[in-house]
């Protein structure tokens, strides 16, 4: 089913119409009631009446996440305090947090963008919903929460965390959906499987799961272990939260609710646009928001762009699923290496499970790049020399794949931890 | 014979055996043979136990996996010649040993041995 067939299968005219009059909206009240944005313009030489359709949206100034720093909390609103309705805030983990106001229309499109994404899953009014994203400041819990409802589905609002209790709300309530993190979905599997619930037997039949990049390897085991299909859900609470994008039926990259964020792939270092289909940094551009809009907001993620129609019958615009955050990249000896490469290495070897740390340390001039990994149960052997391949292995395999050399590091099963939100996976140790 | 060997993965940390063995101590199961090997980072430790299924199910409780394998348990003369005669048997069957431990008291030697088939080996000795 598609939730909102007018805008989802709007033909790419009317859609670039519908943006074009949406961008000039949005150039226009930023410049007259956001100062920061009305210096960025000035200084950049341009006004609002410069913006005439979505060509010109590389004359708008951008934005990152250290403008949103600077202008807690909410410097940046174009709209009085007593209009906002709720305020989402990211974790400050590097620093000063960000905050989000959203006005009332701003959580009903929201709401609206999320039941598109659940229905892009395959979700109907008949689902019930378990949503084991954490509620509050994080979008997520909110975020899915308020969608399913839209929806018209039963919403479990099981939240975060408690694990054995999510497994028998997945049995009480017969959970046909469940919404959350893939890392922790991994770990719900593991619970259930270590539990003796057998997950072909529950009525659970979708995962709708996102805010951290995960490898098409980690799809296929969460699907294994859940007997699910599993389909991403992307966004930034910066921008709105999940729901911006999801993937269909096709698993052939997210449709974008592109009449309301206009999304463009740039490359990273020259900020100059790359054509469709090339692998660059996500850029998105508020079309409608109205308690914070945002000008070409650049979300370190890098993915790529493609349009035409879809197996599923929509014709918005497909983002690639994240291959990484720029700022997640770690650099080794020179060379690029991103997190989800070496879980798409360890996926692929049944003896390894797909809980691993990454440590980057320093020895004198050299970096060093520690995987640590448990053995699967199930493949641990009593003979030394099987332990021994086994990691040979491991290291050959993330050897070729990185083209940097690492060290393997076998750690005892369950020492690495489960993450019940997003996955933390790499300690950096250099000091530079 | 036949026994049954209890193996868990640790790391070659200070306490992480000893963990272990407190975890077998509390559920009353007693330790008979014992093997650990180690490298400088990981070890395995390889135990036959007075009730095998009790041991599995504690170290499960607490955590570990815990690898069950069918292991030869041999008793010989503890005298020069018992060893290698016994081994030249299990080599004209075309066994191989992987790993052996064992110590002998009272004029017995007491063997465990791991072998690619275990009950071809026992006919054979």
């Amino acid at each position: 089913m598609i939730w909102n067939e007018p805008k989802e299968c709007m033909s790419q005219d009317e859609m670039r119409h519908l943006q074009n009059i949406r961008l000039k909206s949005t150039a226009r009240r930023v410049f007259h009631n956001v100062p920061f944005y009305r210096k960025k313009m000035q200084e950049l030489g341009i006004e609002p009446d410069d913006i005439k359709d979505i060509g010109d949206i590389g004359k708008l100034p951008f934005t990152t996440k250290q403008d949103l720093r600077d202008n807690y909390p909410f410097g940046l609103a174009a709209m009085p305090r007593s209009e906002f309705v709720r305020v989402h805030a990211s974790s400050g983990t590097t620093g000063k947090p960000t905050s989000i106001p959203h006005s009332r229309k701003d959580l009903d499109m929201f709401a609206e963008c999320v039941a598109r994404a659940l229905c892009c899953a395959g979700a109907t009014r008949n689902d019930v919903v378990q949503v084991s994203y954490g509620y509050g400041l994080f979008t997520g819990g909110l975020g899915l929460h308020d969608g399913a409802t839209r929806l018209g589905a039963t919403v479990i609002p099981a939240s975060g965390g408690n694990t054995r209790n999510q497994l028998t709300l997945l049995q009480d309530f017969g959970s046909t959906v469940l919404a959350c993190t893939p890392s922790y979905a991994l770990y719900i599997s593991e619970a259930l499987a270590d539990a003796g619930i057998d997950a072909s037997k529950l009525p659970l039949r979708i995962g709708v799961f996102g805010a951290e990049p995960w490898s098409a390897e980690m799809r296929a085991k969460i699907e294994d272990g859940l007997q699910i299909q599993a389909f991403d859900i992307y966004g930034l609470s910066e921008v709105m939260g999940p729901g911006m994008s999801n993937s269909c039926e096709a698993k052939d990259g997210l449709h974008i609710a592109e009449d309301h964020f206009y999304p463009e792939i740039l490359d990273p270092d020259t900020l100059k646009p790359l054509p469709d289909g090339e692998m660059g940094e996500l850029v998105f551009t508020h079309l409608t928001k109205e308690a914070m809009p945002l000008l070409r907001y650049r979300t370190r993620d890098l993915s790529s762009l493609s349009r035409g129609g879809c197996v599923c019958g929509r014709t918005n615009v497909r983002m690639s699923k994240v291959k990484g955050r720029s700022d997640d990249m770690l650099i080794i000896r020179g060379v690029n290496v991103f997190p989800s490469q070496i879980e798409s290495v360890l996926l692929e070897i049944p003896e390894a499970k797909p809980h691993y740390m990454i440590v980057v340390d320093r020895e004198g001039a050299l970096d060093t790049l520690e995987v640590q990994v448990e053995i699967d149960e199930r493949h641990f052997s009593d003979e030394m020399a099987q332990i021994g391949a086994l990691r040979g292995r491991i290291k050959h395999a993330l050897d070729s794949a990185l083209r940097v050399g690492t060290k393997v590091t076998l750690v005892e099963h369950r020492t690495i931890q489960r993450s019940e939100g997003k996955a933390k996976r790499v300690i950096d140790r250099r000091k530079i | 014979m036949i026994a049954r060997q209890l193996s868990v993965f640790l790391e070659n940390e200070a306490g992480h055996f000893l963990e272990l063995s407190r975890c077998l101590g509390r559920a009353g199961v007693n330790i008979s043979a014992l093997s650990l090997a180690e490298t400088a980072e990981y070890g395995i430790a390889r135990m036959i136990v007075s009730d095998a299924a009790e041991g599995e199910a504690a170290l499960r409780e607490a955590g570990y996996p815990v690898k069950i394998t069918d292991v030869l348990r041999v008793e010989m003369p503890d005298e020069p010649g018992a060893l290698s005669s016994a081994l030249a048997k299990l080599a004209a069957g075309g066994i191989n040993v992987s790993y052996i431990y064992g110590y002998s008291s009272g004029g017995t030697a007491y063997l465990i041995m791991r072998v690619g088939d275990p009950r071809k080996a026992a006919s054979l000795l």
